[in-house]
């Protein structure tokens, strides 16, 4: 698997990070760099091996579905960079 | 009089219950090192202010009884963590000007329990880097050096600042965390003891996610006894973090009795890797010879699948980290990029998150955005979490098997020099984490201790590695090693 210029520049957009034109190529040899150390993978048997979801042996508790947090519309706008009338404010989204 | 931050957790609690010392003298001769370690660049946001009044504190809970052991013990905190009111940035530009409203569990539990914050320490930018060169804050500079060199020395990463924070005596301990290695590698790489507890030990609640299946706080201390009263204070259960246990914390300290006798260590050959230096190979020999002389039983053992524990880590880490990162978007915290005419929300994205992260971190978020992207989530992703399964069997096997714990070395090297790695790719920086990464991938508590000392009077560390929830009896082997080894050296102020 090799990654082009036109794959970096799709991943960049994706991970929204604009990446200047120029820098493309050598954003997509890194990225072979470190796909190709990946490769290594491909040598292990995986057949009949569950992928991880849970690191430690332990169930994940559940609880009441009830309100445990909230009312605090200040705070959470203390480090908006942006905010207007107890919102965050954004560059026009809709047309 | 020597000053009282040399000190160690355990002789400063004893002298303040003694009454010998105040809380305020420790915490003023902190600050005064601090004062003097701009060259070390560790400390990155000071509060003396609240030190004075949370030494204040300590020191009338001390007067009134019944103190907890880290009651009036000055800490610096690594800059992962959220601190109420405090500069909090991960490291990261993106992040400038932050000051959550609320504080993480693991630094609340160590206020609760009487600790004196000093500030806050540099680390790798979102704790992605094993040299502390990619912070936002410009690196970290190790007080050791190689003889009489005055060439500039890594810390390790990410837990840099506070490794180096640790080493110098700038604070009795610090907090840290680890994804791949971060507390362990800066520990061997700068003297002294760090234990990453087992996955689940420690909250993660307002501690800056970097790769959620792997972090765990932990902390980095003088001395092995050091860090199990440390970490004893920061374990809790906590509602707010669903992977967080609610096993039991013991008292780590009181486990700390020198006998390991009977107790199966096993020593893995996959960790026996080419090119690596003699002295590491010799450091590890001699931590068998001693914990052999201890009276446990040294067993060989293998770990089949070791050598694909990095590439495994270098997906599932940035696949998560592009996940956790997503929230850096101008929107409600940190930097937000000036937008020309005409530009709207897409470009304040991406204009937002390349002026405000830093190459590695790009490097790693769209690496990850790669592996979870349409068509390679099987082929990598879901490929690594096979891998993953595997590589934590190899460790269920072995401790089936009887094996109480595991010797390995703690890092391929001893620090080397800032701007060293600057050419080499990314993959050889990754090296670094070659011995630890397999613990955070299997969850599992792992402990470096120094052991001694290169020909050029470095400090190298041993690494010990034991089943889930036993950091008891890690801690526990690694003071045998510790007492045996006698590491006393220290870096010669230059600073």
């Amino acid at each position: 698997m090799s990654i082009d210029v036109e794959t970096a520049r799709k991943v960049a957009h994706l991970a929204r990070i604009r990446v200047e034109e120029d820098r493309l190529p050598g954003l997509a040899e890194e990225f072979n760099t470190i796909l190709g150390f990946i490769e290594e993978l491909n040598e292990v048997d995986i057949e009949r091996v569950e992928p991880m979801v849970s690191v430690t042996p332990m169930r994940l508790k559940r609880r009441k579905d009830v309100v445990t947090d909230g009312d605090q519309q200040a705070k959470i706008l203390s480090n908006a960079p942006d905010a207007r009338e107890g919102f965050f404010a954004v560059p026009k989204v809709v047309e | 009089m020597v000053g009282l931050n040399k000190l160690s957790i355990s002789d400063a609690r004893d002298r303040l219950r003694a009454g010998d010392i105040t809380s305020a003298e420790l915490t003023e001769d902190c600050l005064a090192a601090i004062e003097g370690s701009d060259a070390l660049n560790a400390f990155v946001h000071n509060t003396p202010d609240i030190a004075r009044d949370q030494a204040r504190a300590a020191d009338a809970r001390i007067a009134a009884g019944d103190a907890p052991a880290m009651c009036g013990i000055p800490l610096g905190i690594k800059d992962l963590f959220c601190t109420k009111g405090v500069a909090s940035q991960a490291g990261s530009a993106i992040l400038e000007g932050f000051k959550p409203e609320y504080e993480s569990t693991v630094s609340q539990n160590l206020w609760d329990a009487g600790a004196v914050m000093l500030g806050k320490l540099n680390m790798d930018e979102f704790a992605m880097g094993s040299s502390n060169e990619t912070s936002t804050y410009g690196d970290v500079v190790n007080p050791w050096r190689r003889g009489n060199e005055d060439t500039a020395l890594t810390p390790g990463g990410s837990s840099g600042g506070s490794a180096a924070a640790v080493a110098a005596d700038l604070c009795l301990g610090a907090t840290g965390t680890d994804t791949g290695g971060s507390i362990r590698q800066p520990a061997a790489f700068t003297g002294i003891t760090g234990i990453k507890p087992t996955y689940g030990r420690c909250s993660r609640w307002g501690i800056v996610a970097f790769a959620s299946s792997l972090d765990q706080a932990g902390p980095m201390t003088k001395n092995v006894r050091d860090s199990a009263i440390m970490l004893e204070a920061m374990c809790s259960y906590d509602e707010k973090d669903s992977t967080s246990s609610d096993v039991p914390v013991p008292d780590f300290e009181d486990m700390i009795n020198g006998d390991v006798r009977g107790q199966k260590i096993g020593i893995p050959k996959e960790y026996r890797m080419d090119g690596m230096p003699g002295e590491i190979e010799t450091l590890w020999a001699e931590g068998t010879a001693m914990l052999k002389d201890a009276g446990a039983e040294i067993v060989d053992i293998s770990l089949p699948h070791t050598k694909y524990a990095l590439p495994a880590y270098y997906v599932i880490a940035p696949a998560e980290a592009s996940s956790n990162l997503a929230r850096y978007d101008g929107v409600r915290y940190g930097h937000r990029a000036k937008l020309a005419k005409g530009e709207g929300i897409n470009e304040m994205y991406e204009k937002t998150r390349a002026e405000g992260f830093g190459d590695e971190v790009q490097r790693r978020l769209m690496v990850g955005t790669y592996v979870l992207s349409a068509g390679f989530y099987d082929a990598y992703y879901n490929r690594a979490r096979r891998v993953r399964s595997l590589i934590k069997q190899d460790f269920e096997q072995v401790f089936a098997a009887g094996i109480d714990a595991i010797l390995t070395p703690a890092t391929p090297s001893a620090a080397f020099g800032l701007g060293e790695m600057a050419d080499a790719d990314p993959v050889q920086m990754f090296l670094n984490d070659v011995f630890t990464v397999t613990v955070n991938l299997a969850g599992l508590p792992g402990i470096s201790v120094p052991a001694g000392l290169d020909k050029m009077g470095l400090p190298l560390g041993l690494q010990l590695i034991g089943r889930p929830w036993q950091e008891g009896e890690l801690l526990n082997l690694a003071h045998v090693i510790e007492e045996r080894a006698g590491f006393v050296a220290k870096p010669e102020q230059w600073w």
